[in-house]
């Protein structure tokens, strides 16, 4: 099962660490706010990828697992 | 397409609800002041019971009325377009006691359809909110207007009174209410009012959760444009087939759109989804000047060159080709004599000004945007201001918590495409003699939502 990675933009103050622990998936803006590529995370970039939302000021990075089926209405 | 636009101040042509005959909203619309519920209850007859006085959810029959809305093909009017029945469902299906949220903020200054729809036939959309409430189990149904709206708050206001008093002891069963929201342009967006229903700031949400999911006090909320809950209204009435009479199979029914610019009388309209655009513009006395273009679907909407109008039906499958959409009925025309550059700077620093500011890319990208227009009107940076805007629209969009940022890079671009030489001649030349002339696009000084002291220190 792969994961994924999503940015709270409402959270975010641009602290910037997400793009050093994770740079294989999430770059910075002009601003400093993170851009990410939107790929799944695989293999030990998910652990990375926890790693960069623990340390995360505002907990605006969130690793989601992907479900098969998720459901908008 | 005969028949295919009615004026709100036009003459109604009875009450027997005849097969594809306008108008069905706006029946009543002409008539002086607000109408009435007796009046009302004369124009459409009263709204079909759905249950015998069941406290609980009433599934069975609630189904009824969203199978009804579903075999309808009834689409959400607030601006996506996302089927009706399909929330209602999702509402319904939802863990927990339901409740209504009827959206009449209006947040597009460009709009009236719903402040009409509030101050004249405040009936017809609380009617619809009662019977959306009731088919998905809600007990309370909220009808959220602008405060900027004073007079849809007072004609809604005296509408749940007259209920009150003439209802009461009715099998109907949610209860009515008030709200009112402030009158910023994203807070309107639904989460947004949700969360100043929910005693917190009028700014958008992050989602998940969605409101069908955890909307006012943590509950199911279904959140509908207050024109979706007006043909919800007649739908319980009349039925599925009867709303299909007008409209195109893809978008069924009528549709109330806001018509702005050099007509006669401008103004709202009832329309047949998929009427031309030619139809409306002749129904409001025809245009008084040559056209540049038109603004389709609001401040978050596509522009139409001149050239390309001729053939511009009004549903959104039709307007496809144009990469446009109807989004909640603004039909906006530019003059010849309109400069769309001086147009479209003013509009994307307007933008600008009304983000939340919440969100990063969406507070500092869209004032880079406006920035970079700025200098593009003024000419002389070569073409460093269009490979920027080019750079900043792949950049913002789809950043923020909602979909402000995009709508602005949307309109932008389509302007760009839309206006090309326009664009082209300001980089090289600066400012034309129209870029002087009064504004056409209506850009009303709206309260900020963010910190006022950010806000005024943010503008230079």
């Amino acid at each position: 099962m792969s994961s994924h990675i999503r940015v709270n933009p409402i959270a975010c103050e641009a602290h910037g660490m997400c793009a050093e622990l994770l740079p294989e998936r999430i770059t910075l803006d002009e601003w400093g706010y993170p851009v990410l590529d939107g790929r799944p995370l695989e293999g030990a970039l998910v652990q990375h990828a926890l790693r960069a939302a623990q340390a995360c000021p505002t907990f605006a990075l969130l690793v989601e697992r992907d479900r098969p089926h998720t459901r908008r209405g | 397409m005969s028949a295919s636009a009615q004026g709100a101040d036009e003459q109604p042509r009875g009450a027997d609800a005849a097969a594809g005959v306008l108008p069905r909203l706006l029946t009543g619309a002409g008539e002086p002041g607000a109408i009435s519920l007796r009046r009302h209850v004369q124009l459409h007859g009263p709204l079909p019971a759905q249950r015998d006085g069941g406290r609980r959810r009433a599934r069975p029959t609630g189904d009824a009325l969203i199978e009804e809305v579903a075999r309808a093909g009834l689409l959400g009017r607030g601006g996506a377009a996302f089927p009706a029945a399909t929330k209602m469902r999702a509402v319904a299906d939802a863990r927990g006691r339901a409740i209504v949220l009827a959206n009449g903020t209006e947040a597009e200054p460009a709009s009236s359809k719903d402040d009409t729809l509030l101050q004249t036939l405040p009936h017809l959309v609380i009617d619809g909110a009662v019977a959306a409430g009731e088919a998905v189990g809600a007990e309370e149904a909220i009808i959220a207007v602008s405060e900027l709206a004073a007079t849809s708050a007072e004609s809604v206001a005296i509408a749940i009174e007259e209920r009150e008093r003439a209802l009461s002891g009715s099998r109907h069963a949610p209860r009515v209410r008030l709200v009112t929201v402030p009158g910023h342009f994203v807070a309107g967006q639904e989460t947004a009012v949700v969360s100043h229903v929910n005693g917190g700031a009028a700014k958008p949400l992050f989602t998940p959760p969605l409101p069908f999911q955890s909307g006012v006090g943590g509950r199911p909320t279904l959140v509908s444009n207050v024109e979706t809950l007006a043909h919800i209204a007649l739908i319980a009435r009349h039925g599925a087939a009867w709303f299909r009479e007008l409209g195109t199979p893809a978008q069924p029914g009528s549709a109330l759109v806001t018509l702005c610019g050099p007509v006669a009388h401008p103004g709202v309209y009832e329309i047949e989804q998929g009427a031309s655009l030619a139809s409306l513009i002749a129904a409001a006395g025809g245009a008084e000047e040559p056209l540049h273009g038109a603004l389709l679907g609001g401040y978050s909407g596509t522009w139409i060159a001149a050239g390309l109008l001729g053939g511009v039906a009004l549903s959104n499958e039709h307007l496809a080709p144009h990469g446009a959409t109807l989004g909640a009925g603004v039909v906006l025309l530019l003059s010849a004599d309109a400069c769309p550059v001086a147009e479209t700077v003013r509009l994307a620093r307007w933008l600008s000004d009304q983000s939340a500011r919440q969100c990063g890319p969406c507070l500092h990208g869209l004032d880079a945007l406006a920035a970079a227009l700025e200098q593009l009107a003024a000419g002389g940076g070569g073409s460093r201001p269009a490979q920027r805007i080019e750079r900043l629209s792949a950049l913002i969009a789809g950043r923020g918590a909602c979909s402000h940022p995009d709508g602005a890079v949307n309109v932008t671009l389509s302007a760009l495409e839309a206006f090309g030489a326009d664009f082209a001649d300001h980089a090289r030349n600066g400012p034309c003699e129209a870029c002087t002339r009064p504004p056409q696009l209506p850009l009303p000084a709206r309260p900020s939502s963010g910190e006022r002291r950010h806000a005024e220190s943010a503008r230079r």
